[in-house]
């Protein structure tokens, strides 16, 4: 049985992760762990796209005598866990074969080696848990071992801050997961999800387990307001692991989501899609936002992710919304959009955050400013970036391009909701998706063009080189998987039908046997979309241009020096920078969102100091949500701190008037 | 047989907006000189500049890549399907099912990237300057776009271009306040994407403020032939777009004969004339604007684009 593969599977990573402390010390150790923990994947991954596409017979569920005595630990693969392990291991093993070549350059790698295993094992545990226990257990055991590579270099500056703030909000998300399964289990206690699927929870208690499930899942996956510690904690890690916890670890929290909302909870309630549609939109904006306004390229990336789990938020927020009010093809398109951009994202995050390392290996820099020019260094690492760039942009024929379009024409059938909040709210909900769509492509038309393109800022990025052909190979992988899903989607739309019709009742159209592959979300009278036919037909218009150019044309080409309107100036110094590039959107939406301030010292004729701009961005949702939280707990512990100096009569008072009150409780209570 | 005639329709209509769109840029630029009094160019010239640039030699700066020689056909391919795939004479073209509205918006999106990307390849001020703006302009027309899309897909129940004119030619629409609002924020939008006054000048690029322009200074011969090409080409798609969906008449529809085609492209050309006179006057009659007020003129076009929608949203009961 599948099942039984997948978690041999996790074992032998499991055993690999054991296996790494000791051999860490090895010169070849990242050789034998990285290929290792690809070849693993790789056949999980195969296993998952069997249980896929084949169904019925590979599905099955599993009980092993461990975990809590009276419970066993529940493992199951169903539609929706074979999806998600297919991102998961498609991420794993693109990760893998990036680290043969990238763990070479890593100093610590028993830091390193362990925990990555462990990181991967538990992704898939967690996507195959069946009861309440081994998921949250596995979920704490992913939470920590990525913790840990979060950590891996922890002197350099700022990781230790990002690594604090990624534990306390790992703890404060698995608590909200712990009462959400403690409310679903009731108070007979049935922790396993077959128990809770039987006996769907009542509507208040289920509003709470949504509001819990956001909170928890959604922490985790970076939704605003809860995304604070994602652009600290994902960057420190090594470029492939932030790669994994950006393009894999956010999807794994959107699965907990999924399971929890859709599968667990029972029949969705309009309020809940209408809730989690606005969360999605509104940080789609302000993760694009932020990406914008950031210089550190894993940094932007990070917050990029951020952009993208609202998109994928929409989608489901749409479903759930359609779901409760019957309109099964609608709910599956829209769930359809979510899932495929689930894939979308975690393809090409993991190519951007690869393009990033490699960038990191050779210059030595994260830092925009000081790069630059690096496309004439490293032509293929640019290329592939370039394609990565291009697809989570939305650009066709890329894969972005293909859910967005899914998900606006999700909201195009929406009118038909009877509820009037939602008639309200889908159409800003679309205005906001219409703004970020449009805000990525600046956004990584600055992350490409300051990085990639002009003259080099630095003398590390004048002096860069080409990273190996193990990191370059990953990115050519991945970025084949961007244009494929992005001209034959249909295939990857009709892969995702089982999901869809367990979880939302119902399917997209058959799109494989259409004509041309063209996909068809509703009717053909309706809407098409055909990337194949378009990419074929912007390739031949570029090739006609092409041709009749090099026939009739002047071919010569003479190099000089750049024209600049009769201005040139030598220095690269007066490029556009990452912050002038972004100048004028931070003006535009900058004074209200971030609160940005501009403040410019220019001295006075004849006084020599130079000219000083200083620009202060400050995060409104840090100052109205954590900053107070931070300060009641800095000035109860600084109250409390009084209580550690106390003289030994003191303290025996203290224990006695504890044990008195404790006594008069008992009292009371009986 | 069907098949074959929209192919040639296709056909014809990639042959046409390749032909029309310079001798359309022309007609502009000489109504606008008869404006101000002056002879102002001949109708062919803009013909003559992409020929003349042609023949010229390319001057590549040292520090450029790639990209920078890529950009040109890539931006001239795209957009030139894009302007191919809106009904100019007439629909059931045998492309348009391959991408609606939305994926014109992005195939417009994906132009904008590559010459964007160019001007920041030479690594030079007034190349950076251009793209920065660009990408600031794209950033709120873009969304004002697919918000007037929207109006007109859910009143016409569909994002294909050629069905939103078969709807709008048929069926009994009648006036309605979405379509008006739709109509202002569309030609807003043509407006800024297009680099018209009072965005940006289309004459110059001497001023402190130009953007695409700018954006594209390093090019020349051939590569900034392509470019030119293209830009002619978005003018008049934004043009055919306004005609085919607000003023869908005399659109031969799919199937009608030889002379309902012929008939159609007479009507398209009339309505191109008319476009050009009112875009003429239009850019005489204003003055250009601060680069920070663009946001404030483009956001009241997605703010009226929004309105659109939600007044549909509200209204429609299916």
């Amino acid at each position: 049985m599948a099942l039984t593969g997948l978690l041999w599977c996790v074992g032998a990573l499991l055993a690999v992760s054991v296996a790494a402390i000791p051999a860490a010390r090895l010169r070849s150790a990242s050789t034998l762990v990285y290929g290792a923990t690809l070849s693993v994947s790789a056949l999980a991954l195969a296993i998952a796209i069997a249980c896929l596409l084949a169904g019925g017979p590979l599905l099955g569920a599993l009980t092993l005598p461990v975990g809590l005595p009276w419970l066993g630990a529940h493992f199951r693969v169903d539609a929706l866990a074979a999806f998600f392990l297919i991102v998961v291991n498609l991420g794993a093993a693109g990760a893998s074969l990036y680290g043969i070549g990238y763990g070479r350059h890593e100093e610590a790698p028993g830091r390193v080696l362990p925990f990555f295993a462990a990181f991967l094992a538990a992704m898939n545990l967690v996507v195959l848990a069946d009861d309440a226990f081994t998921f949250l257990f596995t979920w704490e055991l992913m939470s920590l071992a990525s913790w840990a590579l979060v950590m891996a270099h922890h002197r350099r500056a700022g990781n230790a801050a990002a690594g604090y703030l990624y534990l306390i909000m790992a703890s404060f998300g698995t608590l909200a997961l712990l009462l959400a399964f403690g409310l679903l289990a009731g108070p007979a206690g049935g922790y396993a999800f077959e128990a809770i699927r039987a006996a769907p929870p009542a509507a208040g208690v289920a509003a709470a387990v949504l509001a819990l499930a956001l909170i928890g899942a959604g922490s985790k996956a970076g939704l605003v307001p809860l995304h604070v510690w994602l652009p600290l904690a994902h960057p420190a890690a090594p470029s492939h692991v932030s790669a994994l916890m950006s393009g894999v670890m956010t999807k794994v929290a959107v699965y907990g989501v999924v399971r929890i909302v859709f599968d667990l909870l029972g029949v969705p309630t309009w309020w809940a899609g209408a809730l989690v549609a606005l969360l999605g939109g509104v940080t789609a904006v302000m993760g694009v936002l932020h990406a914008l306004m950031e210089h550190d390229l894993k940094r932007l990336l990070a917050y990029h992710t951020v952009e993208n789990i609202g998109i994928i938020f929409i989608g489901l927020g749409l479903a759930l919304a359609f779901g409760a009010n019957g309109m099964r093809p609608a709910a599956a398109l829209a769930l359809t959009a979510a899932l495929f951009h689930v894939f979308n994202h975690s393809v090409f995050k993991s190519l951007l955050f690869f393009g990033s390392g490699a960038v990191l290996t050779s210059t030595g820099l994260r830092d925009m400013e000081q790069l630059g020019g690096l496309i004439h260094r490293m032509p293929l690492t640019a290329f592939a970036f370039l394609v990565g760039s291009a697809a989570i942009s939305a650009l066709p024929p890329f894969n972005g391009f293909v859910s967005e379009w899914l998900t606006f024409q999700a909201i195009l059938v929406s009118p038909a909701l009877p509820q009037w909040l939602l008639k309200f709210l889908v159409p800003a909900i679309g205005a906001l998706l219409a703004l970020s769509a449009a805000l990525a492509a600046a956004c990584f038309v600055k992350a490409f063009g300051v990085t990639f393109l002009g003259r080099p800022r630095s003398d590390a990025a004048r002096s860069a080189r080409e990273v190996d052909r193990w990191s370059v190979a990953t990115m050519f992988v991945l970025a084949a998987v961007c244009l494929v899903a992005g001209v034959l989607p249909g295939y990857f739309i009709d892969a995702l039908a089982p999901v869809t019709r367990s979880l939302a009742g119902a399917r997209m159209p058959p799109q494989g046997a259409l004509d041309w592959l063209t996909i068809v979300p509703v009717a053909q009278s309706r809407s098409s979309y055909n990337g194949l036919l378009l990419f074929l037909i912007i390739a031949f218009a570029a090739g006609l241009g092409a041709e009749a150019i090099h026939r009739w044309a002047s071919g010569a080409l003479r190099r000089s020096a750049a024209w600049d309107c009769g201005f040139p100036d030598a220095s690269p110094a007066t490029q556009y920078t990452a912050g002038s590039f972004s100048q004028p959107i931070r003006r535009v939406f900058g004074s209200v969102v971030f609160r940005a301030r501009e403040e410019v010292h220019i001295p006075p004729p004849g006084d020599l100091r130079p000219a000083e701009m200083h620009v202060r961005l400050r995060d409104v949702l840090w100052d109205v949500f954590y900053a107070p939280i931070a300060g009641v707990v800095g000035y109860v512990a600084d109250r409390f701190n009084k209580v550690q100096f106390l003289s030994i009569r003191a303290y025996l008072t203290l224990v006695f008037g504890a044990l008195v009150a404790l006594l008069m409780v008992l009292a009371v209570w009986q | 047989m069907a098949i074959v005639l929209d192919l040639f329709v296709q056909i014809a209509q990639m042959v046409l907006v390749l032909a029309l769109a310079p001798l359309f840029t022309g007609f502009v630029r000489k109504t606008k000189a008869h404006l101000l009094r002056r002879q102002g160019p001949p109708l062919l010239q803009p013909y003559r500049e992409v020929l003349r640039l042609l023949r010229k030699d390319v001057v590549l700066a040292d520090s450029a890549s790639w990209v920078f020689r890529v950009a040109p056909y890539l931006v001239f391919a795209t957009t030139w399907v894009a302007a191919a795939l809106v009904p100019t004479f007439a629909t059931g073209l045998v492309f348009s099912y391959a991408a609606d509205v939305i994926a014109l918006v992005a195939l417009l999106g994906s132009a904008r990237f590559m010459l964007a990307l160019a001007g920041l390849d030479v690594g030079t001020s007034f190349g950076g300057i251009g793209s920065s703006r660009e990408m600031l302009i794209a950033s709120l027309a873009e969304p004002a776009m697919l918000m007037v899309v929207f109006t007109l897909s859910l009143l016409a129940g569909s994002t294909q271009l050629s069905s939103i004119a078969e709807f709008m030619q048929a069926s009994d629409v009648g006036l309605r306040f979405s379509l008006a609002l739709a109509l202002i924020g569309l030609i807003m939008v043509a407006i800024a994407e297009n680099a018209r006054i009072p965005i940006d000048n289309p004459a110059t690029h001497l001023e402190l403020t130009m953007v695409h322009e700018a954006m594209i200074l390093e090019y020349s011969g051939r590569h900034l032939a392509l470019i030119e090409a293209a830009a002619f080409l978005k003018l008049l798609l934004y043009v055919s777009v306004i005609a085919c969906v607000f003023f869908p008449w005399g659109i031969a529809v799919s199937g009608q004969g030889p002379v309902a085609y012929v008939a159609g492209a007479g009507v398209y050309l009339l309505k191109l004339a008319a476009g050009g006179l009112l875009l003429a006057a239009f850019e005489t009659a204003i003055a250009k604007m601060r680069v920070f007020r663009v946001p404030d003129f483009l956001g009241a076009a997605l703010m009226l684009g929004f309105l659109a929608t939600l007044l549909l949203f509200v209204t429609m009961a299916r």
